[in-house]
């Protein structure tokens, strides 16, 4: 709660509901747009009594506060707004210290270097930074590699790595070089880089209603005018039935009527709903994207950070046979040296747990050729200064290379291999100038609890999907220890786009998350994209968010907050409707009462006078609004459950909750207001 | 009483029973599977090639609403011709003049809108020529049409996407050769076998016991009557309606023709889940409709039962009910059932007088007809029933925590923006019909005196009554009210119009731009629509958005009445 109303945002929106009084901003919320004119018109026949007194209009002081309460209503209402811009609004100033004018090392066509401010870096230019220095503007690294502290945009302080080439190329304005030097190319305009952005949708200066507010904002437009119809009409039938009925008593009915509770939050809601997402360190692009992402149906997650820890273990060394072990772990670990993957790594290390010095084998490598992975050949390793060409990789990659030279491809390795995938494992062939040392097998951790998380997914009718190169086999087996329903081995990127457009094309919305500028079409075509603030431009352009932390499960959150906001907005719409049954129930027969004292049956509630009856349910209307801030702002507690299941529970916590309530609440002001009236 | 109370149980529970095969039946037809009825396919190839039309195009849902328009267009053309001649057409017996244009622009459009208000009486204000081939033909045409629009909505319901909703004459004379003509012959034939007339002879001069000589009116009756029932048409053939003793003779027709009322509108829920096989669904639509009906009739059967406490205070023995304004063959609990039925519906036709139920019994006639779709009229109850599904699928769409889908159809701006003026319609109708009527009355008592016969809070429950019937396309009436006057008849009027098509062409639209949209087939993420849950929640939506806005004019008539004579 203490950070929900932060005393400097709490005065700032306090503020800012009295600014939003102006019927320009207000027309655009037809519900309380409807409720300003009603205290206009309270405030007119107020005044008009203090000048003439008029006793079937009841006092001035009755008067007068009904005034005070409907604007109090408005003012609650505002301030719902106002504390969900506000809370924006601090984060984007934030943000925009960050983004103070940097001076930045522009290097000329000559390859000297000028001194600009950063405002001044155009689209295509390349800078320089060194360690120390503040990044100016978004770009991309064409040369080094930097440890970069992005605790400005992220909150993590943990340094990253930055370099060029890859899927780990790409800089933020506003971020810290801690470490090296790197030149970056400029990819965004001035006033356009990702800061800019993020300040703008922060600070709700680009928020547009989405289509669902659109509807929403409709239906409660209906329940509005069909209020205004019953409140217009009943003046007639009074006269008809010789009750007469004070301005404020029409007023009172008609606002307690239509839905304030949901017309006064339901921006809130919605600016709360991007909040949320962007306290998850989400930057969604529009507010639709968090709407959307509650509505998905298949989730494709990467295997690796998301189904699996970090990456893959080496875990045996399988030589093939007549190979010395010896000699075969050599192979792997020289191949394996200058390997900065992971995989790579851990082979290494578990060399040195089977007595292997890499130490004493770095010699061998002076004077080697690297051989990079590539997608097409699926290995990599090095030819030694003496001509030996070691190499690792995909089995079949390996088997086609030894096949190739004539070599046979011995039947225990194909064996081992399919043992190795059948395990869950995955299995790296080495070969020696094109002949097979032996298998490496590399196993998977799979996270604990993820198993939990997917069951919770499926309750809520999502399909998770997993993606990774690994071959059908240990995909299979890992795809089944964690619980996701399908998978695609040995994944291009077109896979990625093949399988979200099969899916799109039964009517499914896909999200998915990625980093890579191969994955930017598959991203585009996502009905949610989230790209990771780590990836390449490309990405971060062709998806719908981006995500700060680079954290892979972070699909399962936005999913989560979609969801969330879509229920807020549903719960307290029920909510508002349902409090119309007792407010019914508190005014109606203050209404007739009088002149018709049989109607006093209908007071089932025993509201002590028919003026403290209307006083209590407008107070009652009044108050709920900010009761409620607190649940538009965080929204409804969320509980991964089957439609079937929510519906119920949402139906009898707000729909009977939204019944019941206003009974109790208006009862209880009553007795306090039946003291003074 | 007891027995009363079986006889009931008995109307209640046979129509049901019949209900369930009629709806898979309909399900059936309209789908165009082979059926026992198939002999009838070479008269609908015979009226199809007479008419140029081809049964196998599949319209969209703008051709359907168009093709709906142009012949009602037709066929009112047709009644004004009809009623304005009618003295001079032949089967005119009893020599009856033909109508002012007034009287026949309001009795044309009220047959039209499948109303049937009446402001003449059969007897003498129409001709036996107008009886048959005009507002017999109209009963059946109009049932006919609302059920035609039903099955294009069932259509657009169905799984995939397409903008090809059937073939709106395929279904329009299916639904007149294969179920409103079988039904009402055989309706009709019980008629005959009872009493009623069926003839083409005049008036029958009959000497009483007295020994006054008497004209007994009579004419082709049964036909009209099956019809009127089974069509929830409700315009008699004879002034006072079923409670003629011609028109309904025994307690046997009482209880046929009140299942008459209600038999096909409880099909046509049923034929919903049918149609789409997914029976469950239709399943919870007449559950949630059954809810509403019984809620409705239970307390009415009560109080109907019970009588008037202000005639006990004075000693009089109420053990049989309350019976003012009742036919004594019937009985008060069969007039109650009937009350409540024939305003649930749309029917309309009577067999007691409304003025005299019981004050929460005329609200419960009242709000049956303020729902409007508690089974409602043929067809379009269903129609109206869908306009609630539309409201109560987004909010709970919302609830479940995502973007409000129909049988995986996204319910958007455009289908909520009609929807909402669908529901605001009725009571815009009623509460402002009744607040101009208020206005004018209570500022002139005196030059308006004619139009109350009571005033009071039962002369507003009259004048609400009057509109409700009206924007229900009911046309059933309070009575006690002077309604055969310029004010009346051309409010009223324009009611019925606005009234009939608006809540057509609503949800044909949505239902059409539903069917176009993308289709996301079902997961245990989407909401279901066959289930209790949802059930309750259209339940609450119809209470609350149909019901709660008439609680302030339900409290100044019947409430006020019902606490100021001593319950």
């Amino acid at each position: 709660m203490s950070s929900l109303f932060q005393p400097a945002l709490v005065a700032e929106a306090t503020k800012q509901a009295f600014v939003k009084l102006d019927p320009r901003t207000m027309f655009r919320n037809p519900v309380m747009f409807t409720v300003e004119l009603g205290t206009v018109v309270m405030l007119v026949v107020t005044l008009g009594l203090l000048f003439r007194p008029d006793a079937s209009q009841g006092s001035f002081g009755y008067n007068f506060t009904v005034f005070v309460v409907l604007l109090l209503t408005l003012l609650f209402a505002n301030f719902a707004e106002a504390i969900a811009e506000a809370r924006g609004k601090a984060q984007a100033n934030s943000l925009r210290k960050t983004r103070q004018d940097t001076p930045a090392r522009l290097r000329l066509d000559n390859g000297s270097f000028q001194q600009i401010s950063s405002a001044q870096l155009q689209k295509g230019q390349i800078f320089v930074v060194e360690a120390g220095e503040i990044i100016p503007t978004d770009g991309e690294i064409v040369e080094g590699l930097a440890t970069i502290d992005e605790s400005a945009i992220t909150g993590e302080s943990a340094p990253v790595i930055r370099e060029a080439g890859g899927d780990k190329s790409s800089v933020t304005g506003g971020t810290t070089v801690l470490s090296d030097r790197i030149v970056v190319l400029v990819t965004t305009a001035p006033g356009e880089s990702f800061l800019d952005k993020m300040i703008a949708l922060v600070e709700g200066a680009s928020r547009q209603k989405t289509p669902n507010e659109i509807a929403l904002t409709i239906l409660l437009a209906g329940f509005t005018l069909v209020f205004i119809i019953v409140c217009v009409t009943l003046s007639p039938f009074a006269d008809y039935a010789q009750t007469p009925i004070a301005i404020s008593a029409f007023i009172a009915l008609f606002v307690c009527l239509i839905p304030t509770t949901i017309g006064g939050l339901l921006s809130a809601i919605g600016i709360a709903g991007m909040d949320r997402a962007l306290r998850a360190n989400v930057i969604t692009k529009s507010g639709k994207a968090v709407e959307t992402a509650g509505d998905i149906d298949v989730l494709l997650l990467d295997k690796t950070g998301t189904i699996t820890i970090g990456n893959r273990k080496a875990t045996h060394f399988w030589p093939a046979p007549g190979v010395d072990t010896r000699q075969f772990v050599e192979g792997a670990t020289v191949s394996s040296l200058t390997d900065e993957t992971p995989e790579g790594k851990s082979i290494v290390a578990l060399a040195r747990e089977q007595q292997i010095s890499p130490e004493q084998l770095q010699g061998r490598l002076e004077g080697a050729e690297l051989i990079r992975f590539t997608a097409e050949t699926r290995s990599s390793g090095v030819t030694l200064p003496d001509g030996t060409r070691i190499r690792k990789g995909a089995a079949d990659a390996i088997r086609q290379l030894t096949e190739k030279a004539g070599h046979p491809y011995p039947a225990e390795v194909a064996e081992r291999v399919q043992a190795v995938s059948a395990n869950g494992g995955t299995p790296l062939v080495v070969s020696q100038n094109d002949q097979v040392l032996g298998v490496v097998e590399l196993q998977d951790i799979i996270k604990p609890g993820i198993q939990e998380r997917f069951a919770r997914l499926r309750a809520m009718g999502i399909k998770t999907v997993m993606v990774t190169g690994d071959n059908p086999l240990t995909a299979k087996f890992i795809a089944e220890k964690a619980g996701v329903d399908d998978f695609i081995a040995e994944a291009k990127p077109e896979d990625k786009m093949q399988y979200i457009r099969a899916e799109q094309q039964q009517g499914r919305l896909v999200a998915m998350m990625g980093d890579g500028t191969n994955d930017a079409p598959a991203l585009a075509q996502a009905d949610v994209g989230v790209a990771m603030n780590s990836g390449t431009q490309a990405a971060k352009e062709a998806g719908n968010m981006v995500d700060l932390d680079n954290d892979p499960t972070k699909l399962i959150e936005v999913v989560e907050i979609g969801k969330q906001l879509l229920m807020t907005r549903g719960t307290l719409t029920t909510f508002s409707i349902a409090n119309d049954v007792a407010k019914y129930f508190a005014i109606v027969p203050a209404l007739f009462m009088t002149a018709i004292p049989a109607l006093g049956a209908l007071n089932v509630m025993g509201l002590h006078s028919p003026q403290s009856a209307i006083l209590s349910a407008v107070i009652f209307n009044a108050l709920i609004i900010p009761a409620l801030v607190p649940l538009a702002l965080q929204g409804v507690a969320y509980k991964p459950l089957g439609a079937a299941a929510l519906l119920r529970r949402n139906l009898l916590v707000y729909g009977v909750g939204g019944v019941v309530v206003p009974f109790v609440g208006i009862k209880l002001i009553d007795l306090v207001v039946g003291l003074f009236v | 009483m007891t027995i009363e109370l079986i006889g009931i149980l008995l109307i209640m529970g046979a129509t049901m029973l019949l209900a369930v095969p009629l709806g898979r039946y309909l399900a059936t037809i309209y789908r165009g599977d082979t059926s026992w009825s198939d002999f009838l396919a070479p008269l609908e190839r015979l009226l199809f090639r007479l008419a140029g039309i081809d049964p196998t195009r599949e319209m969209r849902w703008q051709q359907h609403l168009l093709a709906l328009l142009t012949i009602n267009l037709l066929w009112f053309f047709w009644a004004m011709l009809v009623l304005t001649t009618q003295g001079s057409l032949p089967l005119n017996p009893d020599h009856n003049p033909s109508m002012p244009a007034d009287q026949a622009f309001n009795t044309a459009i009220s047959f039209l809108v499948n109303c049937n208000l009446q402001h003449y009486s059969g007897e003498s204000g129409v001709t036996y020529f107008s009886q048959v081939f005009c507002l017999m033909f109209l009963q059946f045409v109009t049932a006919g049409t609302g059920m035609a629009a039903c099955v294009v909505v069932f259509n657009a319901l169905r799984e995939g996407t397409t903008e090809k909703l059937g073939n709106f004459y395929n279904y329009f004379v299916k639904s007149i050769t294969r179920v409103l003509l079988p039904l009402s012959l055989a309706l009709a034939l019980v008629l005959v076998f009872q009493g009623t007339p069926m003839t083409w002879e005049g008036k029958m001069s009959l000497v009483t016991v007295q020994g006054d000589t008497t004209a007994v009116s009579r004419g082709p009756a049964a036909a009209l009557i099956g019809i009127k029932q089974l069509g929830t048409n409700g315009g008699g053939f004879f002034g006072v309606n079923s409670a003629h003793p011609l028109e309904n003779p025994t307690y046997l027709t009482n209880a046929l023709e009140n299942m008459g009322i209600l038999l096909i509108p409880m099909a046509m829920a049923l034929a919903l889940g049918y149609y789409l096989r997914r029976p469950r669904l239709g399943w919870m639509v007449f559950g949630v409709m059954t809810a509403g009906y019984l809620l409705l009739q239970l307390p009415t059967l009560y109080l109907e039962m019970h009588g008037n406490p202000a005639l006990t205070a004075m000693g009089i023995d109420q053990r049989l009910g309350a019976l003012e304004g009742k036919e004594m063959r019937l009985g008060a609990p069969a007039s109650a059932l009937w009350a409540i039925s024939t305003t649930v519906t749309s029917n309309g036709s009577v067999n007691a007088m409304h003025d005299s139920l019981m004050p929460l019994s005329g609200m419960n006639t009242l709000l049956g007809m303020m729902t409007n779709s508690f089974y409602g009229g043929v067809g379009v109850g269903f129609l109206n029933f869908f306009v609630f599904i539309i409201v109560a699928v987004f909010i709970s769409g919302l609830l479940v925590g995502r973007t409000p889908e129909l049988l995986g159809k996204k319910v958007e701006a455009r289908e909520m923006k009609i929807a909402v003026i669908i529901a605001l319609l009725h009571p815009l109708l009623i509460l402002a019909g009744t607040a101009l009527t208020a206005y004018l009355y209570a500022r002139n008592p005196a030059d308006y005196a004619g139009w109350l016969a009571n005033p009071g809070y039962h002369g507003f429950s009259e004048m609400l009554y009057e509109f409700t019937s009206s924007a229900a396309n009911n046309g059933s009436g309070f009575e006690g009210l002077g309604d055969n006057t310029p004010w009346w008849n051309i409010s009223t009027g324009v009611v019925l119009l606005l009234a009939r098509y608006l809540p057509i062409i609503g949800p044909v639209a949505i239902a059409g731009l539903l069917a176009a949209k993308k289709y996301t087939p079902e997961s245990a993420g989407t909401l279901r629509l066959d289930t209790a849950t949802f059930g309750l929640m259209v339940f609450f939506v119809i209470w609350i958005i149909a019901a709660l806005a008439f609680f302030p004019a339900l409290a100044l008539g019947p409430l006020a009445e019902h606490v100021s004579i001593g319950y």
